[in-house]
């Protein structure tokens, strides 16, 4: 089969799954609610603006009203589904299934991007210290409110992230090259030494030593739209943009010398790579915390399934991963699952990472025993 | 710079074909060095389209930084590069990759691309970020499998492949990058002979077809035999260059590589061939040092007082392979030597030719004038001593065994039995037999050190017992143990 419809292929066949995940993952809950009806109501939940509306908003500090403009938004389905399950699917589910999926297609792609870059089979998302920066971000963020002054919780990770990202990438480069091996080694250092500086604040941190430690865990609970609003556009746009330098990643895996004599721009090229897989891990880190697992297992499933060559593994990656973080985060949220058939059973709720790990190893073993490897 | 190759964005240049790409490599003055250790210094070279330049050269000569310098992966402390008068270290990567392409010494190669995919990443330079491949893109790529014969493997994985075919498809990356200059490093180095010789062979119609081809190669035999020019590199600078039968010289050699080589014709190639010897050949021999090894095996005899001078003349009788041994081992540690009668065309005539030795050469297939014989007469009278090297008895030939017969120090040299060379009477027989019980035996290995006992012993040690060498039997029972200076041992010999 010719490549271009393989890659099709694949990545409709997983958007189709990643579709019916979410269906079902937005039916399952203590109140079951038919695939159908998920889907109608999802389809009611489709807005799309019609025009300029005049608001009245107030001014902050002051709070004085004052006019503001916004957007007017219309439906474009009104299926007839209840109040009930319209809230249920739209407001309170709907919102982060929307997030996993978000966090799981940045992650993955952010792996696949980093093992290719580093020819590492153990290169994650987080390789260059991105995960740790926005873990320090965070927790200083929620042990020192008043050491943060701007934006919270979300804008200290990211900004730890893409700091620490830089600083890394800055220490490693040395006269306009930044050879790998170093890139890796000053990742291993700065994420040991903001270890250390989040240890020291979580015996300082007090009462927030559990929100701290919960967030760090990774977490998709009290998800809202604003999150999805925050890291849905930077991972999509971040990945369209990956997608268009997959040769020069193929290009890499022969090694920095070959690619300069093939015509690849080197440095730039490294540059460009490890700042936009950066950017998607940071914006998927920010605001779901530290998910482990999908960003390391997921780029190899996937290069187990379709080959190396990152036209094809970079889509189906990015969708599996959703799939992936969509499924496993379904399993970590329920507390009591009722199914029709008067089928009803009771679980505990945990962290994702817990989930990721617990099924996506035994998978990745599996697969690994029924496959021949190939490195990276 | 303006130039068909000169912008990434040019659009000329999808239209010309792989055999018309040509332009000149042009090195000028290049200095490199890494560390404030100088790897190149003011290297100046000119490969033209269509010339196959070998780079050769001791380990740590700069074969390999001068391959990178020129590719463009290194940048030169001083001088410039030129490939089709455009200045390598002036453009893009994309730029310099569509006027050079380089077969590495060895490439990550351990993930499963299909050899199809690994070949269109030649074509990355000239394609566009978000086009597909265009048709000029696939015939280039189809163009190149065809070229390195590798069509049958497009769809197998990389991995999968041999390393044989693997340097195959690693050349059709090259050859579907479409450059005017190709550089190689090694390109034979991981290979066995028959891949090697695959390999080159391939480079070589690459070459006929316009390339400007330069490599590295430290197989001095397989760079005599294909490239059209040698650069013999050595201490970062060029030490010579030119045609390879004039650079690959037995005097060039042993100074650049501070070793002893052997310089022949290869009968089978007809090109140079080098063959090196180990340091205790050479003209240094420590003679009474190996004596003395033997000693336990002499019986305890005296020769520990002995310590044997290498001679200054020696005359060999013989033809073949085994006599070419001899004679270039011998010319080798500096004694002078004589050869005949030899028939004219004989692989030992050849050499003896080669290498300027003095020689009577008769005609083949006839008997021995008396002018032959006065010649051989006068030079065994000249000689300190004679070696018979798988001498062929015929009944035109075996007055010689009478000349010989006078001569007193005598080595004999057997890797086939006497009676393989047999083709006169009993008469002839016997007078071989006369020698061989005067002299000493010994392999073509060891016969610098058996001229040079055989003189020394000459003066107090001679007669019937004679005959102890260091190796007795071994020379006629295990032939396979005398190697003579072909790498490969000519047929019917």
């Amino acid at each position: 089969m010719k490549r271009s419809v393989r890659t099709v292929t694949w990545s409709a066949g997983l958007t189709c799954l990643l579709v019916a995940v979410v269906v079902v993952s937005a039916g399952l809950g203590s109140v079951w609610i038919e695939p159908t009806t998920v889907g109608m109501a999802i389809l009611n939940a489709i807005v799309i603006p019609t025009g300029i509306a005049i608001e009245s908003g107030s001014l902050p500090v002051v709070g004085w009203s004052v006019p503001v403009p916004g957007l007017e938004y219309a439906g474009v389905f009104s299926f007839d589904v209840s109040a009930t399950n319209q809230v249920i699917v739209e407001t309170l589910r709907l919102p982060r299934i929307a997030l996993a999926a978000t966090v799981g297609f940045s992650l993955a792609a952010a792996g696949t991007v980093m093992q290719g870059f580093f020819r590492n089979p153990l290169a994650d998302p987080s390789i260059i210290g991105v995960s740790s920066g926005a873990a320090a971000g965070a927790v200083a963020a929620i042990a020192f409110p008043a050491l943060i002054p701007f934006g919270g919780l979300h804008l200290a990770a990211f900004v730890g992230a893409l700091g620490t990202a830089f600083l890394v990438y800055a220490i490693a480069t040395e006269g306009g090259r930044t050879p790998v091996a170093t890139l890796l080694l000053a990742g291993v250092a700065v994420q040991a030494f903001l270890g250390a500086a989040i240890s020291y604040m979580l015996v300082y941190s007090g009462d927030d030593l559990r929100e701290a430690v919960i967030w760090m865990m990774g977490h998709l609970h009290n998800s809202s739209w604003g999150d999805v609003a925050f890291a849905l556009p930077i991972s999509v746009v971040g990945v369209l943009i990956l997608g268009g330098f997959t040769r020069e990643m193929n290009v890499l895996l022969l090694g920095e010398e070959d690619a300069h004599h093939l015509g690849v721009n080197v440095e730039r090229t490294k540059l460009f790579l490890l700042a936009l897989a950066s950017i998607i891990t940071a914006a998927g880190v920010a605001v779901a915390g530290v998910i482990g697992f999908v960003g390391l297992v997921v780029p190899h499933i996937m290069r187990l399934i379709v080959g190396p060559d990152h036209r094809i593994l970079l889509p189906t990656s990015a969708l599996a991963g959703a799939s992936f973080l969509v499924a496993t985060d379904t399993i970590a949220r329920l507390d009591s699952v009722s199914l029709p058939l008067g089928i009803e059973f009771g679980m505990p709720v945990v962290p994702v990472g817990i989930v990721t790990a617990a099924l996506g190893a035994p998978f990745f073993l599996f697969l690994l025993t029924r496959r021949e490897v190939h490195s990276v | 710079m303006t130039n068909r190759y000169g912008t990434a964005d040019d659009e000329g240049l999808d239209a010309r074909d792989s055999s018309e790409t040509v332009g000149t490599v042009s090195v000028r003055n290049l200095k490199l060095s890494f560390d404030d250790v100088a790897i190149l210094e003011d290297i100046s070279l000119t490969v033209e389209p269509g010339e196959f330049v070998g780079f050769v050269g001791p380990n740590g000569a700069g074969k390999t930084t001068l391959l990178r310098a020129i590719s463009g992966a290194l940048e030169p402390d001083a001088g410039r590069v030129t490939i089709d008068g455009v200045d390598i270290h002036d453009v893009s990567s994309q730029a310099s990759s569509r006027l050079v392409s380089v077969v590495p010494q060895d490439t990550s190669l351990s993930f499963s691309f299909p050899v199809r995919d690994v070949v269109e990443m030649g074509r990355h330079p000239h394609r566009s970020r978000f086009s597909p491949p265009t048709r000029e893109d696939r015939d280039a790529v189809d163009r190149a499998l065809e070229r390195t014969r590798t069509e049958a493997l497009a769809d197998r994985p990389i991995d999968e492949v041999s390393g044989g075919q693997r340097q195959r498809v690693v050349l059709a990356r090259a050859v579907a990058q479409e450059t005017p200059a190709l550089l190689l490093d090694e390109p034979t180095g991981s290979l066995d002979i028959n891949h090697q010789v695959e390999t080159l062979e391939l480079v070589r119609e690459l070459v006929d077809s316009g390339r400007a081809v330069c490599a590295a190669i430290h197989d001095l035999d397989l760079a005599a035999r294909y490239c059209d020019r040698v650069v013999m590199l050595a201490d970062g600078g060029v030490r010579r260059t030119g045609a390879p039968e004039a650079v690959l010289s037995a005097e060039t050699l042993s100074d650049v590589f501070n070793s002893n080589a052997a310089v022949t014709e290869n009968p089978v190639t007809g090109t140079s061939t080098v063959t090196a010897l180990p340091a205790a050949e050479s003209a240094d021999f420590d003679g009474g040092r190996k004596t003395e090894t033997h000693t336990p095996t002499d019986g305890g005899r005296k020769t520990e007082t002995h310590t044997p001078t290498v001679p200054d003349r020696v005359h060999i009788l013989g033809s073949g392979s085994a006599a070419v041994g001899v004679v270039a081992r011998l010319r080798n540690a500096d004694v002078e030597t004589s050869l005949g009668p030899v028939p004219s065309g004989d692989i030992a005539a050849e050499t003896a030719r080669r290498l300027e030795i003095e020689r009577i050469e008769a005609p083949p297939f006839d008997s021995l004038s008396e002018s032959h014989l006065g010649e051989l007469e006068q030079a065994i009278s000249e000689s300190d001593a004679v070696v018979l090297a798988d001498v062929q008895i015929s009944s035109g030939n075996q007055l010689v065994l009478e000349a010989v017969d006078a001569a007193e120090p005598l080595v004999v040299i057997e890797t086939r039995s006497f009676e393989d060379r047999h083709f006169a009477g009993e008469e002839a027989k016997e007078l071989y037999e006369t020698c061989r019980v005067s002299a000493l035996e010994a392999s073509v290995e060891r016969v610098l050190e058996a001229v040079s006992r055989a003189t020394t012993e000459d003066v107090d040690f001679a007669g019937p017992n004679g005959r102890e060498s260091s190796e007795p039997a071994k020379s006629t029972t295990n032939p396979t143990e005398t190697n003579s200076p072909e790498s490969s041992n000519p047929p019917g010999r």
